[in-house]
């Protein structure tokens, strides 16, 4: 099927790509933090449909299910409920553009130049061999996962864990101003330890305010 | 099965490690402070049964676990050892300053501990993977330890810093790696080697990736352009923090440079040569002439880090056994350097009081004659003044750019360690001739003096001695490159 001489895939891969490539640019240039993560999860959408396109079927579907499902709404909570100021966020920014254009500007030439079609068509690197309909991608990754790459695969559990300990580290501490509560000690407090009876006069209320404008308002009546 | 076995016992030493800082986690839950000591205890005998095994498992062949993952050589023995050897010498010289700063905690430890772990992993990855994930599971517990003191705002300020560079220099080294990934469809050391040997690949493509690569590297390594962070990220941490950041992840960086470019990319030493070249010299001016403007004593060590490193860059910028085995004496020398460095450090420092300026040496000689012995020593070594190891060290990488024939960078290198020795001697100036400030008593465990001054003894005794270092690094060297 061909529209125009292009393959169906190809109009999808284009169009995945240009949204892709505008919600990217997006993420960094809009002036709302919200929007940015918004627009980081659509930036992860289209890349999940293109590695749909790539037959990377669970990778792209974990990557909706982790990435956008779990990180990005946990991120958007913390950008949601942080103040973060733009303007300072902005600082300098006017100032570092005229060097850091030139630079970004000079890599992404290069970087087009070399990762361009001249050594990465598909006329230069051949389509990988067509699968059969039974064909598990899932079931080949984890395959590989448990068996050629058991080591990174233990080792990257080992980064999570310290990650964890870092986490619990940095967070997790008896702060002098922290107003936490032990329920432990709140179920033991006894009424002796709240409430304190006091033996006293009985106190009689002075009526002199009530007294002055009860007068004035004898006056007024007169 | 039998090949499970192999691989277990191969990688003995990263497991040990790895269940004496998860015990070291749990442990930590049961025990009051006055009793925190275990845990000190339990790290440092995590250490040597580490280096137990390490030195009976220990095979003059290269052997290969994991499918071809992970590497067990002599160089991966050697500076395996190195690294137990100096993390527990910070075990050791950090005790008491944080015990003095509310640090002494189980995490404290076990992150440490974790470091150790990914700095073994960095040592004995064979494919580019493994190496990868090592490295940031020592940069993640780097990044965590320089934030423990929390109400320190200067260490947030440098955890932030350190963290962001961090992340932007694991982006730079993984995008490299994809590139030479998608030209040799191998993440594995070897076989990336054996497929450039044969000629395949389109050269851009590859220089693109090595750019890449070898920025990444400079970046953890802390060579111009890429050493921003350095000062900044030795000033703010905890001067304990400081002296593991500047020590033994040097080693485990050196072994990670050897086997992306001297194992994988051999084919490409022309172009990686003029990359380190570059860099070398810029290290070494920048490192050298700033440092006379510093009067932070961290600081200044932190720039003196830049043009140390940029030493190890013209070792390894030989691209030849020489110079590889030269490097590695080096940065070995450089780790031993350190420590010292940084342990007189904290023993000036007591409670409430952070000795980090030039100042806090000045008459030094007055408080404690020997400290300042042993100061004199350090600084002695690290301008490369002999008897001292730092002078063997430097001239041995000198030698061996020499022999490749860079004549005119030796000769520009002498003449910035010569501007070099001006800040280390302004520090011996300060101790010896002038007035102490403050004369509060020197206090430090008994343990800790007398295992600082063997460490700053020992420049003395291999610098007059240094066959048997060198021939250290010859075996680690010679054995594992062919």
């Amino acid at each position: 099927m061909t529209f125009f001489g292009l393959h169906f895939q190809d109009i999808v891969f284009y169009t995945l790509a240009t949204i892709l490539l505008i919600a990217g640019l997006r993420v960094i240039t809009t002036r709302n933090p919200v929007y940015a993560a918004l627009y980081l999860v659509l930036a992860f959408f289209t890349a999940a449909g293109i590695w749909l396109l790539l037959e990377a079927e669970f990778l792209a579907i974990a990557l909706v299910l982790v990435y956008v499902g779990a990180v990005m709404v946990l991120f958007l909570f913390v950008v949601m409920m942080l103040d973060i100021n733009l303007d300072k966020l902005r600082e300098g920014f006017w100032k570092a553009l005229p060097i850091a254009l030139p630079v970004g500007g000079l890599m992404a030439v290069e970087m087009v130049m070399i990762v361009g079609a001249r050594n990465f068509g598909a006329d230069v690197v051949p389509a990988p061999a067509a699968h059969p309909a039974d064909y598990s991608n899932t079931a080949e990754l984890g395959r590989v996962l448990y068996t050629d790459y058991l080591l990174p695969f233990e080792l990257a559990s080992v980064v999570l864990l310290v990650a964890i300990v870092a986490a619990i580290a940095l967070t997790l501490r008896d702060r002098k101003d922290s107003k936490s509560m032990d329920p432990a000690k709140q179920v033991l407090v006894k009424k002796a330890d709240r409430l304190r009876i006091v033996k006293m006069e009985a106190e009689v209320e002075k009526n002199d305010v009530v007294d002055t404008s009860a007068q004035a308002d004898d006056k007024g009546a007169k | 099965m039998e090949n499970i076995r192999y691989d277990l016992i191969t990688a003995l030493p990263e497991i040990i490690l790895l269940g004496m800082a998860m015990l070291v986690l749990i442990t930590d839950l049961f025990l009051k402070q006055s009793n925190r000591i275990a845990i000190y205890g339990l790290s440092q005998l995590g250490l040597l049964l580490a280096a137990y095994f390490t030195v009976t498992t220990h095979v003059p062949s290269v052997g290969y676990a994991f499918t071809g993952a992970f590497v067990d050589d002599a160089m991966s023995d050697v500076l395996k050892l190195m690294i137990y050897v100096g993390t527990s010498l910070i075990f050791v010289y950090t005790r008491q300053y944080i015990q003095l700063r509310n640090m002494f905690r189980g995490e404290f430890y076990a992150l440490v501990l974790f470091s150790v772990v990914g700095m073994m992993i960095m040592v004995s990855g064979q494919s580019m993977l493994t190496l990868y994930v090592g490295l940031e599971l020592l940069s993640l517990s780097l990044y965590a330890l320089v934030a423990l003191d929390r109400d320190n705002h200067f260490a947030t300020e440098a955890a932030m810093k350190y963290f962001v560079l961090g992340a932007l220099a694991s982006g730079m080294l993984l995008y490299g790696m994809s590139m030479i990934y998608g030209m040799t469809g191998s993440l594995n050391i070897s076989d990336i080697n054996h497929v450039l040997m044969n000629g395949s690949g389109i050269h851009a493509v590859l220089v693109l990736g090595l750019v890449f690569i070898v920025a990444g590297l400079a970046f953890k390594l802390g060579a111009v352009p890429f050493q921003m962070w350095v000062p900044d990220v030795y000033e703010g941490s905890p001067t304990a923090v400081t002296m593991l950041i500047s020590s033994v992840p040097k080693l485990a960086a050196f072994a990670f440079v050897i086997r992306l470019l001297a194992q994988s990319l051999q084919t490409m030493a022309i172009d990686w040569q003029q990359m380190l070249l570059i860099m070398a010299v810029l290290s070494i001016v920048l490192g050298n002439v700033t440092a006379i403007a510093q009067t932070n004593l961290k600081r200044m060590l932190a720039y003196s880090t830049i043009s140390h490193v940029g030493f190890v860059l013209l070792g390894l910028m030989s691209a030849s056994g020489n110079g590889y085995i030269s490097a590695l004496f080096y940065i070995a020398s450089y780790v031993v350097m350190t420590l010292a460095g940084f342990g007189i450090i904290l023993l000036l420092s007591r409670k409430g009081f952070e000795a980090q300026n030039l100042s806090d040496l000045k008459g030094l000689n007055q408080r404690s004659p020997w400290v300042a012995f042993l100061m004199l020593i350090v600084m002695f070594s690290m301008a490369g003044i002999p008897p001292t190891l730092g002078f063997y060290a430097k001239f041995a990488v000198l030698q061996a750019a020499l022999q490749a024939g860079f004549l005119w960078v030796v000769v520009f290198a002498v003449l910035m360690a010569v501007i070099g020795a001006f800040y280390y001697l302004r520090v011996i100036k300060l101790m010896y001739f002038d007035e102490p400030e403050d004369n509060s008593p020197i206090t430090a465990p008994f343990d800790m003096r007398v295992i600082l001054s063997m460490n700053a003894l020992a420049l003395l005794a291999i610098g007059i001695m240094p066959q048997g270092l060198m021939t250290i690094c010859f075996y680690a060297i010679s054995r594992s490159l062919s």
